[in-house]
């Protein structure tokens, strides 16, 4: 099963590394990373999806407890979580077409936030599964380049207070 | 440096505050001081000659190795032989990476080790620079924290919580690079008095409803077994071990880590359990309703990895300080996260009698009647004979370190340890060149005790420059090299599971250990039959300094019981009888 985990670390050189190194080294899957800094000054916040059975992911959390940069971790699983991520690509696109696009685009209420003579580069945020699917509608006018920042998300106001999964 | 002896560094100012300021090498040796350090392992070079130049007081002893793995070994022996944390130093680049395996060895066995290494100066780093190697990189999933110092002011702190991390918790190596820069730069010195980690705060004390469950868990079982490991020994709960398996009266088998953490000659004692293991422990483990692991993590050299054959009809307690060994090998009917003396003494006032009467009469009759055995010889030098002579003629009064492979096994099997720390041995990682200079080690922790380095012929060769020190520091240490020629356990397993095609194992053109030993002034003897083992061994125990004895055994000797790979503790393939 799919989970995102969102890991509070300490805004330290390393941390990083720290973190996928473990993860990788006990055969962990992770499908994205995200790392920015927190509310808090001096830490950083880490949302890693990952994926596993409730086995795994208790170790994945108990392991990640382990490093001593690691503050606190919640599996958003466990309460109502926004999620989104941000997805830049550029198709091909010239004067024909251009119109074409920013139609697809536009239910998505994703933008064309720079045109060149053969391309369009088209922003948009979302849920993973919204960006898969503006992906493939593109898919047909020729994709160029795509860049994804992987997912970023925060519990919702409505979900009661987060208890740290350590304790 | 008319300035530096212008600071002893013993000297110390009522409040630990001054406002004189000090190098990052001075500071550093300063922290080692508070910390109570007595002796630090290492090996000098060009990014630590401010530390060593610090070092030229001689107000901190240090020990001399000849390679930095003999230096971090040396480390780990005095830790496992102390519980305090030990200290190593090594240089930049190939320094650091000659302790990588040093490193690893005990982060798998869990010993608290602080280790220092020098790193270019920071306007270096990143520019392939010589001797440089990114340590704290290589050794991160290898250590329990590690730190990168870029200013001196922050020197104290980490030194600090260095010892702190290393030796609280569940003990591991921490790793502190310093750059040179930082060596050489100056502050002011205040060694903190308390340590904070937000992300790092240990819980020691268990829950009082798993204890309750515990106690419930027991009252109800007829076959309870407890399965002991080396957080027993870790955590000094030897005492408590022994007050709850008498009181709750259920049998104890240790695992190779927790050898000594309950006494050899207990009569509860069942032995270790496990590949090599004795017949009564395993047969337990198959057959218990209730199995309680006290610091121990059901590796596969215990569980052979077949869980389906693992104590199936049990009810699993494990009590750990480490929440992430709860779950990962075994499903749990009952964690007791803690510290394992808290948690025995926590349980230790109430805790019930188990109606295991008839149960622990049956295990007891599987120790006596199936021990271990081997077919021994008065022609030729048998190893375990050897291992038992060790331990009669020592009266078992010995701490005794160990490499891997056959030795090892023959010393877990025939060597009953009755003190915990006496057993000194690389669990985990099974690092040859391992137990010599732990061995060294462990006799600076204990100078009037006989410290025994059983090794091989192979592990021997593995780190025996350390010879060097033993002669030139006087150290006592008695090496009993088991050598069979040859690589005994790839050898063993060849023979079992490879059809006897034996692949690069011949050790037989190796050097004559007796001289190589005189080479280094350690005086040394040869051994080829009971006879003359029983006499050179009992010259070597009365030399005053270290000493060397080649046991030539017989080389097709193999270790058993033995439980095959991929098969559960059900298949066991027994020894030999004696005749």
């Amino acid at each position: 099963m799919r989970h995102i985990l969102s890991v509070l670390v300490n805004d330290q050189p390393r941390v990083l590394a720290r973190v996928a190194n473990l993860l990788g080294r006990r055969n962990f899957n992770i499908e994205s990373i995200s790392v920015g800094e927190s509310e808090e000054p001096g830490l950083s916040r880490m949302v890693i999806v990952t994926n596993g059975d409730e086995r795994t992911m208790e170790q994945v959390q108990k392991q990640l407890h382990k490093l001593i940069d690691v503050i606190k971790i919640q599996d958003l699983n466990e309460h109502s979580a926004v999620e989104r991520e941000l997805l830049l690509i550029k198709v091909g696109a010239g004067p024909a077409t251009r119109m074409e696009v920013s139609g697809i685009v536009e239910p998505f209420r994703a933008s064309v936030v720079d045109v060149g003579p053969h391309s369009l580069m088209v922003q948009a945020t979302g849920e993973r599964s919204k960006l898969d699917a503006l992906i493939e509608l593109l898919r047909p006018y020729g994709i160029k380049e795509v860049a994804r920042t992987g997912v970023t998300a925060l519990p919702r106001g409505t979900a009661k207070t987060p208890v740290p999964a350590g304790s | 440096m008319a300035q530096r002896l212008a600071m002893p560094v013993k000297e110390k100012t009522q409040t630990g505050q001054s406002h004189q300021e000090f190098t990052g090498s001075e500071i550093l040796l300063r922290c080692l001081i508070e910390e109570g350090v007595e002796v630090v392992f290492g090996y000098p070079g060009g990014a630590v000659l401010p530390i060593y130049d610090s070092l030229y007081h001689g107000a901190l002893k240090h020990l001399l190795a000849r390679h930095e793995q003999g230096a971090i070994h040396a480390a780990d022996g005095y830790a496992r032989a102390t519980g305090k944390a030990g200290v190593v130093i090594a240089t930049s680049g190939p320094g650091a990476t000659n302790l990588v395996t040093g490193i690893a060895n005990a982060q798998m066995d869990s010993i608290p080790l602080v280790c220092i290494t020098g790193n270019v100066a920071q306007h270096l780093i990143g520019t392939d620079a010589f001797q440089e190697a990114d340590i704290t990189g290589i050794t991160m999933p290898i250590t329990k924290h590690s730190y990168l110092v870029t200013d001196v002011k922050d020197l104290p702190r980490v030194v600090k919580e260095s010892f702190y991390i290393a030796t609280s918790g569940r003990p591991g190596p921490v790793l502190i690079d310093i750059p040179k820069d930082v060596s050489n730069a100056r502050a002011a010195y205040r060694y903190p008095d308390r340590v904070h980690i937000r992300g790092y705060q240990p819980k020691t004390d268990p829950h009082p409803l798993q204890v309750n469950r515990l106690h419930q868990a027991i009252r109800e079982a007829e076959k309870p077994l407890i399965l002991a490991g080396g957080g027993v020994v870790t955590s000094g709960a030897e005492k408590e071990l022994i007050a709850f398996a008498e009181k709750a009266h259920i049998p104890v088998t240790t695992t190779l880590m927790g050898l000594g953490g309950f006494p050899g000659q207990h009569p509860l004692w069942l032995g270790m359990p496990g590949m090599h293991g004795t017949y009564a422990a395993n047969n337990a483990l198959l057959e218990c309703d209730l199995l309680i692991g006290i610091g121990a993590r059901f590796d596969d050299r215990v569980t052979m990895g077949r869980l389906d054959k693992f104590a199936t009809g049990a009810k699993i307690v494990h009590i750990d300080i480490d929440p992430a060994e709860i779950g990962k090998n075994v499903d749990t009917y009952i964690p007791l996260v803690g510290d394992v003396k808290q948690s025995l003494s926590a349980a230790l006032d109430t805790v019930p009698r188990a109606h295991s009467d008839i149960w622990v009469e049956r295990v007891q009759t599987w120790f006596r009647e199936k021990p271990f055995t081997f077919r021994d010889s008065d022609e030729v030098l048998k190893p375990q004979w050897v291992i038992r002579h060790l331990y009669e003629s020592t009266g078992g009064d010995a701490v005794v370190t160990t490499d891997v492979g056959q030795h090892q096994m023959w010393v877990a099997q025939y060597f009953p340890f009755a003190r915990p720390r006496s057993f000194i041995t690389s669990g985990g990682l099974g690092t040859m060149g391992f137990g010599f200079p732990a061995a060294l080690g462990a006799q600076l922790a204990h100078p009037d005790a006989t410290v025994i380095s059983v090794t091989g012929d192979g592990g021997f060769q593995m780190t025996s420059q350390e010879l060097a020190v033993a002669s030139l520091a006087n150290i006592p240490v008695k090496v009993a090299v088991i050598n069979n020629q040859c690589l005994g356990m790839v050898r063993q397993w060849q023979e079992v599971f490879y059809k006897k095609r034996y692949s690069e194992v011949d050790l037989a053109d190796s050097p004559d250990f007796v001289k190589l030993a005189e080479s280094y002034g350690v005086k040394a003897w040869k051994a080829e039959n009971k006879e003359e083992a029983a006499r050179v061994w009992s010259e070597a125990l009365s030399h005053p300094g270290p000493a060397v004895v080649d046991f030539r055994v017989a080389p097709e000797e193999n270790v058993y019981p033995m439980v095959a790979p991929g098969s559960g503790l059900d298949e066991m393939i027994m020894g030999e009888e004696d005749e």
